[in-house]
């Protein structure tokens, strides 16, 4: 099965296409046989002894047996480990609701901020933006958010400061920007100076040094969507040819 | 003059886009011949705690008319979709959320339902839903004397003596809702079946070559 999967890497696959089996795949009794082994990502699930696609995009695939669907969303569904940008909408006892753009919101104990004890309690507010990843995501339990990492550290996540400017882009877009070598990264850092946060719930948050240059760099990722690499980086120079 | 068995797919006229509403999380149009509906999908979101169920999603299916308020037409074609779309989706992947569809009619001249059937299931795909199969509508009619229409227009609904409406699955082809009006034989039944089988075939093979004109900006 391992073949034939790796056989459609790169085609476009629609929910309900299925990998299985063939019939004549034999078993040879004399020589060692090895052990497939498939790993399924997003996108794919077993089905009894079949792979079944259950979302419509491209087929990608990581050494040695790593297979997913790349597919374009708009809505966030929460998983354990992704950081994102949340909006706190409530405060309830020891406990703050964070708003994520999923179908419910999660809970951000105020223990969890770097340094917070019972008496020394974080400075978050109604309506503050916080940079926290998931500890429980599951489509049983409600998502529970946290601000340090394994080790008690911040390490980038908390409350943010005054300013910048908060706006929505697809899924896809937000993978492209966090991805290692990525060339709208690069591409923008010819630009001007910025402070760039992005949630993987497809909120991303830029400040600048003046209003201006953070309004242009909003509307170049939001643009940067629909756009392929050569009319997005002529933009790019069109806009540093005309910077301010 | 026709044969019964010959199949006809009026004018082959179909046409879809994906992706053209800012708002909704997903959203797709859908036109055959002069039918055309718009689709629009948001979800999982929120469900208020009187409609949500504990193990499932909540599918809401909303058909707004192109003129006046939706009526009871409007709610008997609602629940067609819905039963259709439930059992294609896998909803036990977002317990108590909420997924809606809302469904509006740009142009009817004639097989109404399945065009909004087609329109939904592409705007389900755009959504990025969880779906364990594709579904398609295909509607034939039944002249006064005898002969199979698929994808009727408007005049020919009105002089045939029956109207069938079927939602095909991609896996298996086999029906999975059916809507009927006016009189027919059981072996007529069965005949429009499989001209409807048959029809959905090229409506599958049109979805995919949609989708991968979509994705082929980012290959």
């Amino acid at each position: 099965m391992f073949s034939t999967v790796r056989e459609r890497v790169g085609e476009v696959l629609l929910p309900g296409d299925e990998f299985s089996f063939e019939a004549e795949e034999k078993i040879s009794l004399t020589a060692p046989v090895k052990s497939e082994k498939v790993v399924c990502g997003p996108g794919l699930r077993r089905c009894g002894d079949r792979l079944v696609v259950f979302k419509s995009g491209v087929l990608r695939h990581k050494e040695p047996n790593v297979f997913w669907i790349d597919s374009q969303q708009r809505r966030y569904v929460p998983a354990k480990g992704e950081s994102i940008i949340g909006i706190v909408t409530a405060k309830s006892g020891d406990v703050f609701k964070v708003d994520f753009g999923g179908s419910e919101q999660a809970s951000l104990s105020y223990l969890t901020f770097e340094g917070a004890t019972k008496r020394n309690r974080p400075n978050v507010q109604v309506g503050d933006l916080v940079f926290a990843q998931f500890l429980i995501a599951n489509k049983d339990m409600e998502p529970e958010l946290v601000c340090i990492d394994s080790s008690g550290r911040a390490n980038g996540m908390g409350v943010f400061g005054a300013g910048g400017l908060l706006f929505r882009v697809s899924l896809g877009l937000v993978r492209r920007l966090l991805a290692p070598h990525s060339d709208i990264r690069s591409d923008l850092e010819q630009l001007f100076p910025c402070e760039l946060v992005v949630g993987m719930n497809g909120r991303i948050w830029v400040k600048s040094a003046t209003v201006q240059q953070t309004l242009i760099i909003a509307n170049l990722l939001q643009s940067a969507e629909t756009m392929t690499a050569q009319q997005r980086q002529q933009l790019f120079r069109k806009v540093q040819q005309g910077a301010f | 003059q026709r044969s019964s068995n010959e199949l006809y797919l009026r004018c082959q006229e179909f046409g879809c886009e994906q992706s053209l509403l800012s708002r909704p999380d997903g959203s797709a149009s859908f036109v055959q011949g002069d039918t055309s509906v718009m689709a629009g999908v948001y979800g999982p979101a929120e469900v208020k705690v009187s409609k949500e169920i504990y193990d499932r999603a909540t599918l809401e299916v909303l058909v707004q008319p192109k003129v006046g308020l939706p009526s009871v037409r409007e709610r008997s074609q609602e629940q067609c979709v819905r039963e259709t779309c439930e059992a294609s989706l896998l909803l036990t992947l977002h317990p108590r959320s909420s997924l809606t569809l809302i469904l509006q009619v740009l142009h009817d001249d004639g097989s109404l339902l399945s065009c909004c059937l087609n329109a939904a299931c592409m705007a389900l795909m755009d959504a990025g839903l969880p779906m364990s199969c594709l579904f398609c509508g295909v509607t034939c009619a039944i002249s006064t004397d005898g002969q199979i229409i698929t994808d009727p227009t408007a005049a020919q609904e009105k002089e045939s003596r029956a109207l069938m409406t079927f939602a095909i699955d991609s896996a298996k082809h086999s029906v999975l809702m059916s809507s009927t009006k006016g009189s027919f034989s059981v072996h007529e039944l069965q005949q429009c079946i499989a001209v409807s089988q048959k029809a959905s075939e090229k409506i599958f093979q049109f979805y995919r070559d949609s989708v991968k004109r979509r994705y082929s900006k980012s290959l």
